[in-house]
């Protein structure tokens, strides 16, 4: 449908959700507002009429938005629609939601798009279930703005005395859960009535017409004056940079800041902010999608949120929730889910439940005490325990970080919001990393074990091209340690990608997850009193320097095992750069990924200029002057 | 808690100093380009095996810009060109530049048993419809079962056509690329549905709030090359619509540039796919091709 766009470029931009009970005339009345406003595209009312005289049925003007067939058939609205019109002050999205029980999940998809809504009541049937329920998830979705209209008037002989009685009705319903309708007007959407002129049907109505409360509604801002909230979506390395990518969902951010992500709970300062092809500027506000660099390099993941010190979320594995459920299953006890909060995913399970709750009469639901379930389109008051400890915040403080969806299986099955409560708060100098978690140390302390070993532990940690020799010499260490009465171990690529990384492709993101792996696997064993050996290409510096950051000051050795490419493409004892060169593997480092050769590398070893056995000699050698100040050298 | 939904919170969060005091409100086109470089990046996050349809027009064509918006003047995924071979022939000209001057990947997908065959449409030998099914359906399929995409970029509006109104941002399609209209996942949030059965794939649409006037808004602001085919030639007739020649008719029209195309759209009543013979060949056929797994 082509958008009838007037004459004004469009500056502002309001989102409308239609609901109310079925049958009460939701798709009609988008349909007649659209007629009356020259919204329609031309030719469309002819090819509806067309359409219905052809089948022998009435004309409906809801098939505008009823466009699948199995709506027309049965007239009803199955699932949300989105269309375009334009007032003189702006432009409007329409949402239209179903208002069948059945279809609850259209809705809320629909609804929690929106800016605003106009909630419909017909006003011979008067208030009803869904009447009741969408205008408590309308505020659950966090939709202030609400305006009533009381359609289907002619069928009341446009009574005022009709009208005045549903506004009452639904007026004291909706303040028992703390919402305030901007207006109620009178309307007959089938006959035009109140849409966008003053209906002279009815006389006594001296109130705004549907248009002129569209108009009406305020434009929702984006929380530019609150906190900080920036999660962190994905980290990318272009260009030799390690941009974290992500959207401002509240307050802003500048050059210079200093940040904090939680819940690893690790500060940096903030470089650069990055954009393409757009003005540059040292800042970020609320909506901006962006990426940042930081002046420390630190390990980040997808999920961290960065706020600035003095104002971080909440990072804990309990909190207390509001939530609606439409899965087919119902929410129970007992049974992991997934959650998925900003960009943050962790498994979660009910830790009590409050109550149950219909959302159409307020009711609590009665159930027995060990069923322990929250069942579909039931809404709860309940406590969730997640996994991990998660930051988030109080949805009444900061929305975006403050709401949740459930994913149950492949589905996302439900959602919520964080309710108020005691929450402790962490204070920015807390070094602790959760509530839970913490480094346990043993009864046998590190100088014990070297006392043992009669060395220290190291990480090795050799990079290079595939063919360049890692394998090759770290094997040969390590059996010239050993025979030297060494303790000492490989950490070997392709073995660790049979194990410890086999759910690991080679993509840029996998790679830097299989090398944070490896570096915390060799960290453990350097602790072990192991002189521990890595033999991986680790093309990305900002990878290697990870490894490097989780170790203690001067064990980790960075070994540059350096030949040029045209050497390791001419030994390729596996065959893999044929391969690459014949497209059968993708992201092959030298050929179609790129190598980040070591800036300062501890130890470099030129393999195309020294034999296997040479090298050795060398490492032993700077292992030897290394360890010097240790208890006993190699 | 109380009985009402929103429990009134402890305002434990202190305003925060430091804050830039100026601000101006965010402008329609970059609210409608923040959420497509934030749909681009779930995406490319959470697909192994992500590609995105580009169909030379102007719709994939803004979207190839919003994915080197998203990703810092890269575009980490390939492209996909479901080539009917009855394409206007200056697309593909513009395509292979376009592909030289950005450093992009294309993987080219035909339908070549279908073509081989003669059974389609400008042969005489199928209904557009039947058509559509083949060379670009079909054709699609063959492309996202060889490469193993479990994620396709598409750049459908909700504006363009009622049924693609109905749609989600990231859209779920069997293991025989039907589109299960009547079932479709909640989305709220911007929490995507990222989850999904083996053999299935998902449809993501980052361009599904745009309207064609914000498009050609987008392209009139970033300077955002266009292939020439949209602006009017000397005998007043532009596209405003690009598909197979044989089924696509241009408009008549004046617009000779892009700022003269955002002119004539804000005047118009003419929906968009009116040059598209496709859709009109029954009250459902768009609907149909859509449910079977057209873009």
């Amino acid at each position: 449908m082509s958008s009838p766009n007037g004459s004004l470029a469009p500056t502002e931009q309001l989102k409308i959700v239609i609901v109310g009970h079925v049958d009460h005339g939701k798709s009609t009345f988008v349909g007649r507002l659209f007629h009356d406003t020259g919204s329609l595209p031309e030719g469309k009312l002819e090819q509806l009429q067309g359409i219905a005289e052809r089948r022998g049925v009435p004309f409906e003007w809801a098939n505008l938005m009823d466009a699948l067939q199995s709506e027309r058939d049965q007239n009803i609205t199955i699932d949300t629609a989105q269309i375009w019109f334009q007032t003189k002050k702006r432009q409007y999205v329409i949402i239209d939601a179903p208002g069948h029980k059945e279809f609850l999940k259209n809705m809320i998809t629909g609804a929690a798009n929106a800016e605003a809504a106009l909630l419909l009541i017909d006003a011979h049937e008067g208030v009803q279930e869904n009447s009741r329920r969408h205008g408590y998830l309308l505020n659950l979705l966090g939709i202030r703005q609400i305006a009533v209209l009381v359609n289907k008037m002619d069928l009341e002989n446009y009574s005022q005395a009709k009208f005045d009685q549903i506004e009452a009705e639904y007026r004291t319903w909706l303040r028992t859960i703390g919402v305030e309708p901007t207006v109620f007007v009178p309307i007959a959407a089938k006959q035009g009535d109140n849409i966008a002129s003053q209906s002279p049907n009815m006389a006594w109505w001296q109130g705004p017409t549907v248009l002129q409360t569209l108009d009406n509604f305020k434009m929702s801002e984006l929380p530019k004056n609150q906190p900080l909230r920036f999660p962190i979506q994905d980290i990318y390395r272009f260009d030799e940079r390690r941009i974290l990518a992500g959207r401002v969902e509240s307050g802003s951010i500048k050059v210079g800041d200093r940040i904090v992500f939680s819940p690893s709970n690790k500060t940096s300062t903030v470089k650069t902010i990055e954009r393409w092809n757009a003005p540059a500027s040292d800042s970020a506000a609320a909506g901006e999608s962006i990426g940042i660099t930081l002046t420390e390099q630190i390990f980040v993941t997808r999920g961290a949120i960065a706020a600035r010190e003095f104002a971080p979320p909440f990072e804990l594995s309990s909190f207390k929730a509001r939530l609606f459920w439409l899965g087919k299953q119902p929410f129970a006890k007992g049974k992991l889910y997934k959650l998925k909060l900003a960009s943050q995913e962790v498994e979660c399970q009910i830790e009590a439940i409050e109550r149950v709750i219909d959302a159409s009469t307020l009711e609590t639901v009665s159930r027995k005490q060990n069923e322990l379930f929250v069942g579909r389109y039931e809404v709860a008051e309940l406590t969730l325990h997640t996994k991990a400890p998660i930051a988030f915040d109080v949805h009444t403080d900061i929305v975006p970080t403050g709401r949740f969806v459930i994913v149950d299986g492949f589905d996302v099955a439900g959602g919520g919001i964080v309710a108020a409560d005691n929450y402790p708060r962490r204070t920015h100098d807390s070094h602790t990393k959760s509530n839970n978690i913490y480094w346990s140390h043993g009864k046998v302390t590190l100088q014990q074990r070297e006392l043992r070993n009669g060395h220290c532990g190291y990480v090795l940690w050799m990079t290079g091209l595939s063919s360049a020799g890692k394998s090759t010499i770290a094997t040969e260490l390590e059996r010239e340690l050993f025979n030297l009465g060494r303790q000492a171990y490989v950490l070997d690529g392709d073995n660790i990608r049979h194990g410890l990384g086999a759910d690991l492709g080679f993509s840029p993101k996998d790679r830097a997850e299989n090398i944070r792996r490896v570096g915390q696997v060799a960290k453990l064993f350097a602790d072990a009193g192991i002189i521990c050996i890595t033999a991986f290409i680790s093309p990305y510096r900002a990878d290697r320097d990870l490894a490097r950051q989780v170790m203690p000051e001067g064990r980790f050795i960075e070994v540059f095992v350096n030949a040029p490419l045209e050497v390791c493409e001419k030994r390729d004892p596996k065959g893999l750069y044929a391969k690459a060169r014949a497209k059968q593997i993708k992201d092959f480092t030298g050929i179609s990924a790129p190598y980040e050769a070591p800036s300062n590398p501890d130890v470099e070893l030129r393999t195309d200029q020294l034999t296997p056995a040479e090298c050795v000699a060398q490492l032993l050698e700077y292992l030897h002057i290394h360890a010097s100040d240790t208890a006993i050298s190699i | 808690m109380s009985a009402a939904p929103p429990a009134t919170g402890n305002p434990t969060v202190a305003p925060e100093p430091g804050q830039c005091p100026e601000q101006h409100p965010m402008d329609c086109l970059s609210k409608l380009e923040n959420q497509s470089i934030y749909i681009l990046r779930e995406a490319f996050n959470k697909f192994e095996n992500l590609a995105m349809l580009w169909s030379i027009g102007k719709d994939s064509t803004v979207l190839l810009w919003l994915a080197r918006k998203a990703f810092f003047g890269h575009v980490p995924f390939p492209l996909v060109h479901v080539d009917t071979t009855y394409k206007i022939p200056s697309m593909i000209e513009y395509r292979d530049q376009l592909v030289k001057d950005w450093k992009l990947q294309l993987v080219v997908g035909k339908n070549e048993p279908v073509l081989k065959s003669g059974v389609t449409f400008p042969n005489g030998k199928a209904t557009r419809v039947e058509c559509c099914g083949t060379l670009k359906k079909d054709g699609l399929k063959q492309v996202l079962d060889k490469h193993h995409f479990t994620g396709v970029i598409v750049g459908v509006r909700r504006d363009e056509e009622p049924t693609r109104a109905k749609e989600r941002y990231f859209s779920p399609r069997d293991k025989n690329m039907e589109w299960n209209v009547e079932d479709q996942p909640p989305e709220l949030w911007d929490q995507f549905k990222t989850d999904f059965a083996k053999g299935t794939h998902i449809r993501i649409h980052p361009l599904l709030h745009w309207t064609e006037l914000n498009v050609w808004e987008y392209i009139e602001r970033e300077n955002i090359p266009v292939i020439p085919l949209y602006f009017a030639n000397e005998n007043g007739q532009r596209y405003r619509s690009l598909g197979c020649a044989p089924c696509t008719m241009p408009i008549k029209s004046n617009a000779k540039n892009v700022r003269q195309i955002i002119e004539e759209l804000r005047q118009t009543r003419t929906p968009e796919r009116a040059g598209r013979a496709q859709d009109k060949e029954s009250e459902d056929a768009f609907e149909k091709l859509r449910r079977d797994g057209y873009m």
